[in-house]
């Protein structure tokens, strides 16, 4: 049975827990809010792109000389996988679900006899994958000093993969981050990136449009490629932004919440053991009264 | 046929500028410049960096790109820009700092790429005068 004194101080923590939670979970509510704006200005860019892309991609498929971006190297046997993660961890199983999913796929691709490479972005997803992976790992990316993304960033990492697939060190790389839904759901997502697959959306027409090239169509194409995984990336950083901050927000909500009823309860015991404490003094003065 | 057309201009990280009443835009084509009206026929060009300009009836407005390219069509036009700011805000010093870093990637480019590097260096140095810095 724990002391009155003991409970005043569990009482007094968890308090001070709750303070924190609370404080962390306005902080990730206000940064969740410019998470998604950012991820809402970049979006006409990226529908412009993607437009274009599945344009261009249609009309050169199938062709010979279809670049190797968009077509593949032509075998499938070195998988990039881009695990992006976040740089911090209390955001509930934000991390864990990310790190998850590409474990599956490693594993799927491993049985299948497959090579895997793995990239890192982010510190919390290396930290997880490490003990299982660590052999894979060839590269990492540390977001930990940037303050707000910016495409310069998504353009460093996209030449970092260009750079390896010009070198032929992998034939397909595949990104892993967290799509924005709401506040409490976001879902791990694998996109291929390379070779580039893009195909029209659901319900949206391909434009049948013939379009004059100035260059040339393979030209602008060679030019457009690039920055079209540019573009994906700072796409899936900024989902994966967004992300964070709001699985953090229903981590500390939940968080607090568990706080109070900690409170609630420790408090009854509280009230309980003093009261206990009241009769038993109580009952000792009288039978020393009734002895007398 | 109708005598305006769609404009946007597009960066990566936030709309720039979205004008529906657009007269003619000139745009710096990679292969050299031109004016886009209304009823353009369809086509799509790499941008070199240089001045855009956006003529509506009653303002014009002057914006700096380094790159990107723009797709034309009857009704308008898209300019999907990576980096772009409006001509008031383009001074020496981001010039400066433009040219710099055209220099520093031309330095360390690989010689397959050389002659491209070159030309954006160059264009990237004559975009001064464009600019009328």
């Amino acid at each position: 049975m724990p002391s009155l004194k003991d409970l005043k101080n569990r009482i007094g923590s968890v308090k001070n827990t709750r303070k924190i939670t609370k404080a962390m979970q306005m902080v990730a509510a206000a940064k969740l809010r410019r998470a998604q704006e950012a991820a809402e200005a970049a979006r006409p860019y990226a529908e412009r792109m993607h437009a274009v892309m599945a344009g261009l991609a249609g009309s050169v498929k199938g062709s010979d000389n279809a670049p190797r971006l968009l077509g593949g190297t032509g075998a499938d046997k070195v998988h990039l996988l881009v695990v992006m993660t976040a740089e911090r961890g209390l955001c509930g199983g934000f991390n864990a679900n990310i790190a998850k999913l590409a474990r599956q796929h490693a594993t799927k691709l491993l049985a299948e006899g497959k090579e895997v490479k793995i990239l890192t972005v982010g510190k919390k997803g290396r930290d997880s994958l490490r003990r299982e992976y660590g052999q894979y790992f060839v590269g990492h990316v540390d977001f930990s000093d940037v303050k707000r993304l910016s495409y310069d960033d998504a353009q460093g990492v996209a030449r970092d993969l260009l750079t390896r697939f010009d070198k032929d060190e992998f034939d397909v790389a595949t990104i892993f981050f967290s799509v924005f839904q709401s506040v409490i759901s976001q879902t791990p997502t694998a996109k291929q990136i390379i070779p580039a697959s893009y195909e029209p959306e659901e319900g949206e027409e391909t434009p049948s449009v013939n379009y004059d090239y100035e260059p040339s169509e393979t030209q602008i194409l060679a030019d457009l490629l690039p920055r079209g995984i540019a573009t994906q990336l700072f796409t899936a950083l900024l989902e994966n932004a967004a992300s964070e901050q709001g699985a953090r927000m229903s981590a500390m909500d939940s968080a607090t919440r568990n706080a109070g009823e900690m409170i609630d309860k420790l408090t009854i015991e509280y009230n309980r053991t003093r009261q206990a404490a009241i009769t038993k003094e109580l009952i000792e003065i009288i039978s020393g009264a009734e002895a007398l | 046929m109708a005598d305006t057309m769609q404009f946007d201009l597009v960066a990566p990280e936030r709309k720039l500028a979205s004008e529906e009443e657009a007269i003619e835009v000139m745009v710096p084509g990679a292969d050299g410049d031109l004016t886009v009206m209304p009823g353009h026929a369809p086509m799509l060009t790499t941008l070199r960096p240089g001045r855009l300009t956006l003529v509506t009836r009653s303002e014009t407005h002057s914006y700096a790109v380094t790159g990107g390219f723009a797709e034309i069509t009857p009704e308008g036009v898209t300019v999907l820009a990576e980096r772009s700011l409006p001509a008031e805000e383009f001074t020496r010093e981001v010039h400066d700092k433009l040219i710099a870093e055209a220099r520093r990637v031309h330095e360390e480019a690989h010689p397959s790429v050389a002659d491209l590097t070159a030309k954006l260096l160059a264009d990237m140095e004559a975009m001064g005068t464009h600019m009328t810095l």
